[in-house]
C-alpha cells in the first residue's frame, strides 16, 4: 500500500432535510480509502447508507439530501466543492459506475452502440468512425462474441446478463480510475452473477481500477473482496481485511450477520438472526446506533456513541466491547 | 440498406455465409419508433385518417390549379347564385366563387391548425421540460403560473384580444390560440417527465457525465415523444374546431380572406341555410372530415405508442 489512494473519503457526512424537518443522517462520518487495483466491498443491509456514499463519490446526491461535512478525494483531486460543470468531466470518465437494475439502467430508445458510443465521444476528442470501432472492441471485451450485430440491438432484445455487461462495457469505456459496482449482481441468476463478477474483477486487472463494491452478499464478498467496510446505520461499525473479518469479526453487527449465513459444515435447523430491523434514518439512537438490536448492549451504549478503533493491522471496530484492549 | 456489390458475391460460390446471417439478425432489430410505426400502419382507421388528411392537404396546396377562380373576388352581378358551370357550388352574399373559396380555405384552417400546434408546442416543451427536469421551486412557479392561465376563460380572453386588436392577421390568431391553451401541453409534458426522472437511466445517463440540457434532450424528450405527438396531433384537431368557430362568429380571420369558419357563417342566413345547402355543407364537411380525420390518426398514434392501451 505505498502508492497513493485512488480515492479517500474523510469525514464524510450525506445527510436528508425531510418535509418534517427531521434530518436523517443516511451517512455520517464516514472515512475510507482505495487502493489501485484493489477491490473494497462495502457490505450492510437495506438503509444502511451504502448507495448513498457511493452517490456521494459521484456527486449525484439530489435535494433534499446533501452532503453537509466532509472531503472526497479522487487522486488527490477535491470532489465535493467542485462545480457540477467539472463534475460532468469527472463522471464516466475518472469514475465509471454499474448499477443494481441493468434492466432500466440503459436507455430504452437508442441502440447498445449509440449508448457506448455517446459515452466515448462525450469524454475522448475522437470522430464518430473511431468511437464505433473502440465501442465493438469494448463489446469484444466484455464478452460479446457478434459485436457488431449487438451494436445495433436495442436493449430490449438484451438479457439481464448482457445488459448488465452493456453497463460494464461503458463504466469501464475511458478507463476509468475507479469503478463503483453498485449491487452489480443482485438482480440477476447466480449463474449469471459469477460471470459478471469474474468480468468485473478481469477489467480490474486489466486497467488497474480500484473497485468499490457495494453488496449485502457475503458470499460475494468472500470471493471478490480484497478489504471490507461493513456499514450499519449510516456509519461504517468494522473494517479490515477480508481474512480478519470472516475469521476474526469483532463487531456484534459483524457477527450476527455472519452467523445469519448457512454453513455447509454445521447443520442447524434455524438460521441465527439479527433481532429487530435497521431503525429509520432520521430517528437513529442517541447511542451506538446498534444498541437497540446488540445482544451485547451495555449502558454507556445507550448514551454514547463509541468511535472506531483500529489495530495495529487496520482492523478497525466501532464497538465499546473492544475498547478496554486497545488501551 | 445493403451495398450492391452483394448481387456480385451471390454468383461467386467461395462466398461466406456468416456476413450474410449476420446482417439479417441486425436488421431484425427495430427501433421503438420502427416498432410504433409499424403498428400505426396496422390501424385501418388511422391510415384512412392519413389519406383523407392528405387528400385535404393536396387539395389545399394544388388549389391554383383545380379552380382558376379568384377567392376574394367580388362579382355584385352574381350574389347568392346556384350551383352552374362556372361555379359548381355558386357563389356566396358578396358574389365570391364557393368552390374557390373552399380550396383556398383549406389553407387557413391546416395553417392556423398546424402553427398554433407548433407553438404550443414550443412553449410546452421547453416549459413542461424545465418544470418536470428540475422540480422544486421552479416547478413550483411554473406550475402556478400554468394554473393561473387555465383559470380564464379561453373564450371569453380570446374574444377580449380580438376585441381589442384594430386587424387580425393570421399569425396574431395562431399566437391567441397558441397563449391560451399552451398550460394543457405543458402539463402533459412535466407529468411525463417527472416519471421518467425516476427511471435508472437516467442516473446512468447523469453517471456517465451527461450534462442537464443532453440529458432532456438525448434521453428525456426521444422518451416522451410518443405522448408530445399525440397530444400535439389531438390538439391540431381542437385548433381547427377553435379557429372555425370563432370565425364563425365573426370574431375570426375577417372577410375577404377565405375561412372555412368565415363561410359557415353565412348560414347563419336563415335564407342561405335554406335555399343554398351547397354553400354551407361543404366547409363543415370541411371542418368535419379534417377534424375527423386528425382525430384518427392521434387516436392510431396513441396505441402505436402505447400498445398496452389497444387491449379491449
Amino acid at each position: 500500500m505505498t502508492n497513493p489512494a485512488v480515492l479517500s473519503v474523510e469525514d464524510l457526512k450525506t445527510y436528508f432535510y425531510l418535509e418534517n424537518s427531521n434530518i436523517a443522517k443516511a451517512v455520517d462520518r464516514v472515512n475510507f480509502s482505495i487502493h489501485p487495483g484493489e477491490t473494497v466491498a462495502l457490505v450492510g443491509e437495506s438503509g444502511s447508507g451504502k448507495s448513498i456514499t457511493s452517490l456521494s463519490i459521484m456527486q449525484l446526491i439530489d435535494k433534499p439530501g446533501k452532503i453537509v461535512n466532509g472531503s472526497i478525494q479522487l487522486e488527490g483531486r477535491e470532489l465535493v466543492q467542485l462545480s457540477n460543470r467539472k463534475m460532468t468531466k469527472i463522471r464516466g470518465k475518472e469514475v465509471g459506475m454499474i448499477f443494481q437494475e441493468p434492466m432500466t439502467a440503459l436507455n430504452p430508445v437508442y441502440t447498445i452502440g449509440n449508448q457506448i458510443i455517446e459515452v466515448l465521444r462525450k469524454h475522448k476528442k475522437i470522430s464518430k468512425k473511431d468511437a464505433r470501432k473502440q465501442a465493438i472492441e469494448l463489446l469484444k471485451t466484455v464478452g460479446f462474441p457478434r459485436a457488431e450485430a449487438t451494436m445495433k440491438e436495442y436493449p430490449h432484445q438484451l438479457s439481464g446478463g448482457m445488459r448488465q455487461r452493456v453497463m460494464i462495457a461503458i463504466a469501464i469505456s475511458c478507463e476509468p480510475k475507479l469503478l463503483i459496482a453498485d449491487e452489480p449482481t443482485t438482480a440477476l441468476d447466480v449463474t449469471i452473477q459469477a460471470q459478471i463478477l469474474d468480468l468485473i474483477n478481469e477489467m480490474k486487472k486489466k486497467f488497474n481500477m480500484a473497485v468499490l463494491l457495494i453488496t449485502h452478499d457475503l458470499g460475494v464478498v468472500a470471493e471478490y473482496a480484497d478489504r471490507v467496510l461493513v456499514m450499519y446505520g449510516g456509519q461504517i461499525v468494522e473494517q479490515g481485511t477480508k481474512r480478519q473479518l470472516f475469521k476474526s469479526a469483532k463487531h456484534p453487527y459483524t457477527n450476527g450477520l455472519l452467523e445469519s449465513l448457512p454453513s455447509l459444515d454445521q447443520s442447524s435447523d434455524r438460521l441465527g438472526t439479527i433481532k429487530g430491523t435497521v431503525p429509520a434514518a432520521d430517528n437513529f439512537p442517541e447511542g451506538c446506533r446498534f444498541s437497540t438490536r446488540c445482544p451485547h448492549v451495555m449502558e454507556k451504549c445507550i448514551k454514547t456513541n463509541p468511535d472506531i478503533l483500529s489495530d495495529d493491522s487496520g482492523h478497525g471496530v466501532r464497538c465499546f466491547l473492544y475498547e478496554e484492549e486497545e488501551k | 440498406m445493403q451495398p450492391s456489390p452483394q448481387g456480385a458475391t451471390e454468383i461467386d460460390p467461395v462466398s461466406p455465409q456468416p456476413p450474410l446471417d449476420q446482417n439479417a439478425r441486425s436488421s431484425n432489430s427495430k427501433s421503438p419508433f420502427q416498432l410504433a410505426l409499424r403498428r400505426f400502419l396496422n390501424n385501418k382507421l388511422a391510415v384512412l385518417g392519413i389519406v383523407v388528411l392528405l387528400t385535404i392537404i393536396l387539395a389545399s396546396i394544388f388549389a391554383p390549379l383545380l379552380t382558376d377562380l379568384d377567392p376574394t373576388k367580388s362579382d355584385l352581378m352574381k350574389i347568392e347564385n346556384g350551383p352552374s358551370s362556372e361555379h359548381i357550388l355558386g357563389t356566396d352574399g358578396s358574389g365570391r366563387d364557393n368552390f374557390a373559396r373552399l380550396l383556398y380555405g383549406s389553407r387557413i384552417s391546416l395553417i392556423v391548425g398546424f402553427s398554433a400546434m407548433l407553438f404550443t408546442l414550443i412553449i410546452g416543451v421547453t416549459l413542461g421540460s424545465i418544470s418536470g427536469y428540475y422540480g422544486g421551486k421552479v416547478d413550483s412557479l411554473i406550475m402556478r403560473f400554468t394554473d393561473l392561465v387555465l383559470a380564464l376563460p379561453f373564450l371569453v380572453l380570446a374574444l377580449t384580444i380580438i376585441a381589442l386588436v384594430p386587424t387580425i392577421t393570421t399569425a396574431l390568431f395562431v399566437c391567441i390560440i397558441a397563449l391560451t391553451i399552451w398550460p394543457n401541453l405543458t402539463r402533459i409534458i412535466r407529468g411525463t417527465f417527472l416519471s421518467l426522472r425516476e427511471q435508472e437511466f437516467v442516473l446512468g445517463a447523469r453517471a456517465i457525465g451527461a450534462s442537464d440540457f443532453r440529458i432532456i434532450f438525448r434521453h428525456f424528450i426521444p422518451n416522451a415523444i410518443g405522448p408530445i405527438i399525440v397530444n400535439a396531433t389531438l390538439m391540431m384537431a381542437q385548433m381547427i374546431i377553435i379557429e372555425s368557430g370563432l370565425s364563425f362568429i365573426g370574431m375570426g380571420i375577417p372577410q375577404p380572406t377565405p375561412t372555412w369558419g368565415n363561410m359557415l357563417s353565412e348560414a347563419q342566413n336563415i335564407r342561405i341555410l335554406r335555399n343554398h345547402p351547397e354553400a354551407w355543407i361543404p366547409p363543415g364537411l370541411g371542418i368535419f372530415l379534417t377534424v375527423l380525420s386528425i382525430n384518427f390518426i392521434g387516436d392510431g398514434l396513441r396505441d402505436a405508442f402505447d400498445p398496452k392501451s389497444n387491449k379491449r
